[in-house]
Formats: structure tokens, C-alpha cells, sequence
């Protein structure tokens, strides 16, 4: 058995340190994998509760689409600006990412507010978390959204702190192409629930 | 290379090793896998004191021992203690103290993540059973069907029971994300998918069962939550709610959770069951795959656990025929552990005992599942006792003796040191007369009718002696684990010196010391074969039979450096960021006061959080615990050079 290794040039050439970006990036994946049986159960639920109104207000006279679509406008849009930031990491040039990396985390940011300003013109209108089961359900849906967006916010300005105080490395910690796929992945998952919760209910 | 002269003396623990501020902080696989080792074994034994006041309660008609509210609280915790606290941990104790060594790696994939699951684990096991000194303990099941459990919110007790399981889950989540990293990714060369025992195909089908089943809960369990405590509607059923969602969420994880416990104890007994019969796992390939299929179909028969809820008869058809059909791949794996039995050179270890135990004990309980299928059975044996000794025969039966069975088969490798065979074999006889003395009755009371989860039962229903019966056997079960615990703390002391290969066992774990220092393998092993160590130990000769060689060969690949060496360093970030957690958690239970709580939580958590990505994997090398056996050992691996900005 000793021969194998020698026909391999005495195993110098058999790596035993695995990629950690790929070891890291697969971990990501099936997070990723699992948070979307997640967001699937918390869309479920609200197919299952869209017509429960109990007298409140329902999808059709609540929902402004223009205005959700215009801040799911801005949410596609920072994962552009995420792209660039990622791209501007491969390129090593420091001064880019971090633009790029505060512009994605404005632009989550305007969604969020966009998100905060719609809870509240639908309050006025009658429709508190305890009013329907519908309204239970959409806004647990849309909210566990919105939070995975604020932690994206928060991963994206530590992104930025660490890139300016020179402690941002690869292959441990957080890092841009990590942070980049879970950012994504939260854009995603709005598409969905824009095309679900929102379009299909008017 | 790793030929080890033999070994009179196990070894101290390496300088830096000691003191609970060593355990809190500690990254290494091992240590971490044994402090989910002995956590499970605390729970279960105060899982198994929970059973034993139960069956007290029912050991005489209208017993008086417990009043049906500390009835409710205990066969609730009792159910939750043993899946989420017992089973699970215990599972998850193996798998990170072996993954890596079957592997032939040096540490799971994270393991400073590793560390934060057990310390989250811990946080919500404290949570839980906190709530007995705070109010009393849950009491609405461990399924926790609503809308019994989003009742009654002047008491706390179901909100610890959402907080604590979420909590669980959020350990089960990044354990699970960081054994698939390292299955997929940091395996020894050599090792291709399909050389991989089959204990860690088993690892990587429950983590990817977890990861795709415990979200459902989560969702059903914030859902209770908020309906407890902000006024949601989710299962007010008096405004439209559909109480069958809970019950869809709970089952879409709770059916895969079945296999999530059963499937380690699986992986177990096809590693245990090779060795002491000298062959190699008859028909490897479809044990793996049919580890697989079970993971897929547990996805597909959730609702056989509903068809007392009128489904409809499409749906119960179809979930029957699902659950009729997943005992195919399960029927496919005992066959194999028979065929692999078959014409060996049996050697009755207790290891090997338990092992056997496990697949007559598992054959009842699963055949006895099988009857649930039948959806008018089923609705018979519903909510009856007969459904209770199923279920204990899989879980008690199946995983708990798979476990025993991998404790005594493990612990030298862990220890350094054997258990007694002798107090294990009494062990083994002894539990396994008392589990079956406890929960064989259990089916025929179950048939004569007699509902689960009732505090008390009155006499001339025939219930009377069966009852008496089961719980002697619970008491001879407790005799049992007394011995096991016995046997331990002897073995502690006295137990024989067990050398790196007491088995002759056939998989990499055996091929570097007991126990395994910090860094596992000396140089990392090229693997060949499936059974690489047993290859390196045996051949055969020109006739075709099995000839030991005079020393072990095998390949292990140089270090480039051997000089320095980092493992990854100690951190108290984890913990801290479990602690964090726990404080949300204890916060969130008391709002709108515990509001400030869970905001100084979710600080510390953030702190946590943040020191953790800030610090390296590896602080400046230090030299590597000396041993004294191995000078050359100081030449562990190196982890990647750290690519700085």
C-alpha cells in the first residue's frame, strides 16, 4: 500500500485542509435549505388563513401595490449593489466593497422602513395583528421577512466595520460571499411572498 | 507508522485540560461530544425518575401518589425530556465525538459553532426544566396540541415549553448545518462517500432530516407562542382557526423526528455488529440506501399520526399506503444486520448483546407500527396504551439499547479504559427483562382499552394486574441504569486498560490512541477501503482466508510542518451567545416587564455574536499537548494558514 503513496510523489500532493470557503459555503446552503421550509410554513399558513377576515379588513382593500412593488423594486435592487460588492472583493479593492456594502445596507434598510410605514397604514385601517386569523398570519409571514432583512442589515454593517478596521478575512468569520448568498436568499424569499401574499390575494 | 506499543497506562489529560472554565471554553470535538454524553445521561436518568413517578401513580387502581395536574406535568416532561433531552443529545454526543475520527479529520467542519450547539442545547434544557421551581412544568404533552396548549395563558407553563423547544431547535439547526459541512467536505482522502461507515451515512441523513423538519416546528411554536402571549389567532378556533394546522406542523417534524432517533442507534448497531462477527457489513450499499429512503419517505407519512382527525379518505389512504411502504427500506436493514450475523465468528460482548437486543426489540416495535397503518386499526389503538408500547419498543428498544450498545462499545475509545463485561452483562439482562416486563403489557392493555395520558384508572376494567406488572418491570428497568451508573464510576478507577483496538474493530477511530489526542490522528490517514483499519490489519492469504499481518501497514500522509501545529484555539464566545439566548428566552416568558430582560440578552447575544467573528480560529500556535508515547505526535496538522487583509 506504502507504493500508492509513493506513485503519488509521497502523498505531497494530497491536500488534507479542506477549501474552508467551500466547507463554509456548504454549510450555508443547507441552512439556507432549511430556512426556506421556514418561510414555506409561514406561507402556508397564510393561504390557509387569507379568507378569515372576521368582518376586518381584507387583502383586496388593504393592499397597495404599487407601493409594495415599488419597495420590492428596491429590495431587488440591493442585491445588485450586493453583487458589486462581492465583486469588488474579488478584485480586492477595498474602497468599492465598502461603498457597495453600505448601499446594500440602505437600500435593506428603505425596504424595511417601506415595511414599517405599510404595518402602520394598515393598522389605521383596521387590521391589528389579533384582528382576523388572515391578519395574524400576514403579518407573522411579512414580519419574520422583514427580520431576516434587519439581521442582513445588521451582518452588512458588521461586513463594513470589520472591512474598515482591516479584520475582514477569508475563510473564517463572516465573510462577503456568505453574508452575499443569505442576502440573496432573503430577496428570493420576498418574491415569493410579494407574488403569494400580495399579488395573488387582489 | 501508528504501530502503538502497548499500553499499560492511560494518559493524563493534556496541560490546560482541567477546570471548568477548560470545559466552558473548549472547541474540541471530543470534549464536546462527551459533555453532551453525560448531560443526556443526567436527563435521562431524571427522564427515568419522571417514568418511574408515573408508574407508580398507575400501579394500583385510582392510585393517589400524584394529583392529575403533577400527572399532566410529568408524562408532558417526561415525553419532552426523553426525545429532545435524552435521545437527541445522546445521538448527538456520538456523533460529535466520532464523526471526525470516522472520518479520519481532525474536527468537525465549525468548531467553535460546535461548541455554541451544545451550550444552546444546555440554555434550553435549563429553560425547561426551570419552569418546575417557576410556576410548575409544561403540561399539555410534549406534541402540545393546540388549542389545549394556547389555553390557559395565566399560567407560563407552555410558553416554557415553546421557548425551551425553540431554543432546542436552534442547537439542532447548526449542529446539523456543520455535520453536513464536515461529511461532505472533510473527510480523509480516500474516503469516498461510499467508503463512509455507515454510522456517519446515518449522521448525514438525520442532520439533513433535521434541517428540513424542525422549521415546521418552529413556525407551529411561535405561532403558540404569540397565540399565548400578543393575541394572534392562529388556533382560536372561535374566529376561523383550523386547529388540524398545528397538528400538520407538528407531525410534517414530528414523523421525521421519529427517524432523527432511530437512525443513530441504526448507524450504531452497523458498526458494532461487523466486528463482533468478524465480517463485514453484509450488504453495505443497501443499508446506506435504505438509510436514505427512510429519510425521504419520513417526510411522507406525518399524517398516520392523524387519522382519528377526519382527513377525509384520500388522505388517509395515501398516508396509509406511505406508511405501509416506509417499513420496506426498514425490513431491508434488519435483513442485513442478520445476513451480516450470519456464519460470523460471534464473539457475545455486551456491545454485541445490545446490538442484537436492539434488532429483536426493534423488529416488535416496528411491526406493531406497521399496524397503524391500517386506518381502521388505527383508530382503534389510537390514544390507547397500545400506541405507548409501540412507540417505547422503537425508542427504548430501538435507540435507547443502540445507544447502550455504542456506550459500551465506545466508551474504551473515550475512556481509555473498559467497562466491566461482567456488570454489563448484568445490565443488559437485566434491562432488557424489565423494559420488556414494563411495556409488553402495555399492548394488551391498550387492546382492552385503556387511554393514554389518564391519571388514574378505576379497578374492574381488567386493567389491574397488567398495570401492576408494567411498573415492576419500570422498577427493574431503574435496576438496570443503577448498574450501568455503577459500572461507569468502577470503570472510572478500575476499569481494564482498553489499548487503542480492544474490539479488533474494523473503522479509523481505532487506529489512533484511547483516548484520542486533541488533534485525533498523528498524520492524516489515506484511506483505500471501506473498513480501511481492518485492511491494515488483516489480508488474505493465497487461499482466500484472513491472515492477520505481523504489524499494521497503511498509509498516512506527512505533515508539511510538523513543527507547528494549530488546532483551533479555546473561546467563551459561544457560550456567552448561548447565554445571550437563554436570557431572551427567560425574558420573552415574563414580557412586557421581561421586555428589558430579553433586550440585555439580545445584547449579550450580539456580543457574543460579534466577538466571535472577530476573533481567529487560531491564536499564535502553542505547543501541542506532549505525550509522552508519541514524541513525533507533537506533529499534528496544521489548520489553513489564516489569509489576513
Amino acid at each position: 500500500m506504502t507504493d500508492l503513496v509513493t506513485a503519488e510523489g509521497h502523498g505531497e500532493h494530497i491536500s488534507t485542509h479542506p477549501d474552508m470557503n467551500v466547507v463554509r459555503k456548504t454549510a450555508m446552503w443547507v441552512f439556507l435549505g432549511s430556512e426556506c421550509i421556514f418561510f414555506g410554513s409561514l406561507i402556508a399558513t397564510f393561504l390557509l388563513y387569507r379568507t378569515e377576515t372576521r368582518g376586518g379588513p381584507t387583502a383586496k382593500e388593504l393592499f397597495d401595490i404599487p407601493f409594495t412593488s415599488a419597495s420590492s423594486f428596491i429590495l431587488l435592487m440591493s442585491s445588485l449593489t450586493m453583487v458589486l460588492a462581492h465583486n469588488a472583493r474579488e478584485r480586492r479593492d477595498p474602497r468599492q466593497l465598502r461603498i457597495w456594502l453600505l448601499a446594500t445596507a440602505l437600500l435593506g434598510s428603505t425596504f424595511l422602513a417601506g415595511q414599517a410605514f405599510e404595518f402602520t397604514e394598515f393598522a389605521h385601517e383596521g387590521l391589528k395583528l389579533t384582528t382576523s386569523p388572515f391578519a395574524s398570519s400576514f403579518y407573522v409571514a411579512t414580519g419574520f421577512h422583514g427580520a431576516h432583512v434587519a439581521v442582513g442589515v445588521l451582518m452588512l454593517l458588521a461586513l463594513l466595520f470589520m472591512s474598515m478596521s482591516g479584520r475582514l478575512r477569508t475563510g473564517e468569520g463572516m465573510n462577503v460571499e456568505l453574508v452575499g448568498l443569505y442576502w440573496h436568499f432573503v430577496d428570493v424569499v420576498w418574491i415569493v411572498i410579494f407574488t403569494v401574499v400580495y399579488l395573488l390575494q387582489v | 507508522m501508528a504501530t502503538v506499543a502497548e499500553v499499560t497506562e492511560v494518559h493524563a489529560p493534556a496541560p490546560g485540560h482541567k477546570g471548568l472554565w477548560s470545559w466552558i471554553t473548549t472547541v474540541d470535538h471530543k470534549r464536546i461530544g462527551i459533555l453532551y454524553l453525560w448531560s443526556a445521561l443526567l436527563f435521562f436518568i431524571v427522564g427515568g425518575i419522571e417514568a418511574l413517578l408515573i408508574r407508580l401513580q398507575l400501579f394500583t387502581p385510582n392510585g393517589e401518589i400524584l394529583s392529575a395536574d403533577a400527572y399532566n406535568q410529568l408524562f408532558t416532561m417526561h415525553g419532552t425530556t426523553m426525545v429532545f433531552l435524552v435521545v437527541m443529545p445522546l445521538a448527538s454526543g456520538f456523533v460529535n465525538y466520532l464523526l471526525p475520527l470516522l472520518l479520519g479529520a481532525r474536527d468537525v467542519a465549525f468548531p467553535r459553532l460546535n461548541a455554541f450547539s451544545y451550550w444552546v442545547f444546555f440554555v434550553g434544557g435549563v429553560l425547561l426544566y426551570s419552569s418546575f421551581i417557576l410556576g410548575g412544568s409544561p403540561d399539555g404533552g410534549w406534541f402540545g396540541y393546540a388549542p389545549l396548549s394556547t389555553q390557559v395563558p395565566e399560567y407560563v407553563r407552555m410558553d416554557f415549553w415553546a421557548v425551551g423547544l425553540l431554543t432546542l431547535g436552534v442547537a439542532s439547526i447548526a449542529s446539523s448545518a456543520n455535520f453536513i459541512a464536515t461529511i461532505l467536505t472533510m473527510r480523509a482522502p480516500g474516503m469516498t462517500l461510499m467508503r463512509m461507515p455507515v454510522f456517519v451515512w446515518m449522521t448525514l441523513v438525520i442532520s439533513f432530516l433535521l434541517l428540513f423538519s424542525l422549521p415546521t416546528i418552529t413556525v407551529g411554536l411561535f405561532q403558540v407562542f404569540f397565540d399565548r402571549n400578543f393575541g394572534t389567532l392562529f388556533y382560536e378556533t372561535a374566529a376561523g382557526a383550523d386547529p388540524l394546522l398545528w397538528q400538520h406542523l407538528f407531525w410534517l417534524f414530528g414523523h421525521p423526528e421519529v427517524y432523527v432517533l432511530i437512525l443513530p442507534a441504526m448507524g450504531i448497531v452497523s458498526e458494532i455488529l461487523p466486528v463482533f462477527s468478524r465480517k463485514p457489513l453484509f450488504g453495505y450499499s443497501f443499508v446506506v440506501f435504505s438509510g436514505i429512503a427512510i429519510g425521504f419517505m419520513g417526510f411522507g407519512v406525518w399524517s398516520h399520526h392523524m387519522f382519528t382527525s377526519g382527513m377525509g379518505p384520500v388522505a388517509e389512504a395515501g398516508f396509509a399506503i406511505s406508511t405501509m411502504m416506509i417499513a420496506v427500506p426498514t425490513g431491508i436493514k434488519i435483513f442485513n444486520w442478520i445476513g451480516t450475523t450470519w456464519g460470523g465468528r460471534i464473539r457475545l460482548t455486551t456491545p454485541m448483546l445490545y446490538a442484537l437486543a436492539f434488532i429483536a426489540m426493534f423488529v416488535i416495535g416496528g411491526l406493531s407500527g406497521v399496524t397503524h397503518s391500517i386506518v381502521p386499526a388505527d383508530t382503534q389503538q389510537h390514544d390507547s396504551y397500545y400506541v405507548v408500547a409501540h412507540f417505547h419498543y422503537v425508542l427504548f428498544g430501538g435507540a435507547i439499547l443502540g445507544l447502550f450498545a455504542g456506550i459500551y462499545y465506545w466508551y474504551p475509545k473515550m475512556s481509555g479504559r473498559m467497562l466491566s463485561e461482567r456488570l454489563g452483562k448484568w445490565q443488559f439482562w437485566i434491562t432488557l427483562i424489565g423494559f420488556n416486563l414494563t411495556f409488553l403489557p402495555m399492548h394488551m392493555l391498550g387492546l382492552n382499552g385503556m387511554p393514554r395520558r389518564t391519571y388514574r384508572y378505576d379497578e374492574n376494567l381488567g386493567f389491574d394486574l397488567w398495570n401492576a406488572v408494567a411498573t415492576i418491570g419500570g422498577f427493574v428497568i431503574a435496576l438496570g441504569v443503577l448498574l450501568f451508573v455503577i459500572n461507569v464510576i468502577w470503570s472510572r478507577r478500575h476499569g481494564e486498560i482498553a489499548g487503542d483496538d480492544p474490539w479488533d474493530a474494523r473503522t479509523l477511530e481505532w487506529a489512533t490512541s484511547s483516548p484520542p489526542p486533541e488533534h485525533n490522528f498523528d498524520q492524516v490517514p489515506l484511506v483505500h477501503s471501506r473498513d480501511d483499519f481492518w485492511h491494515r490489519k488483516y489480508t488474505l492469504d493465497a487461499e482466500g482466508f484472513l491472515q492477520q499481518r505481523d504489524e499494521p501497514v497503511g498509509d498516512w500522509i506527512p505533515e508539511a510542518d510538523p513543527e507547528h501545529i494549530h488546532m483551533p484555539s479555546p473561546s467563551y464566545y459561544p457560550a456567552l451567545t448561548a447565554l445571550g439566548m437563554g436570557i431572551v428566552g427567560y425574558g420573552v416568558l415574563y414580557q412586557p416587564a421581561g421586555f428589558i430582560v430579553a433586550a440585555i440578552g439580545a445584547l449579550v447575544l450580539m456580543w457574543g455574536a460579534f466577538g466571535w467573528s472577530m476573533e481567529p480560529v487560531t491564536r499564535t500556535p502553542e505547543p501541542m499537548a506532549h505525550d509522552d508515547r508519541h514524541p513525533e505526535l507533537e506533529a499534528a496538522a496544521a489548520t489553513e494558514e489564516v489569509e489576513s487583509e
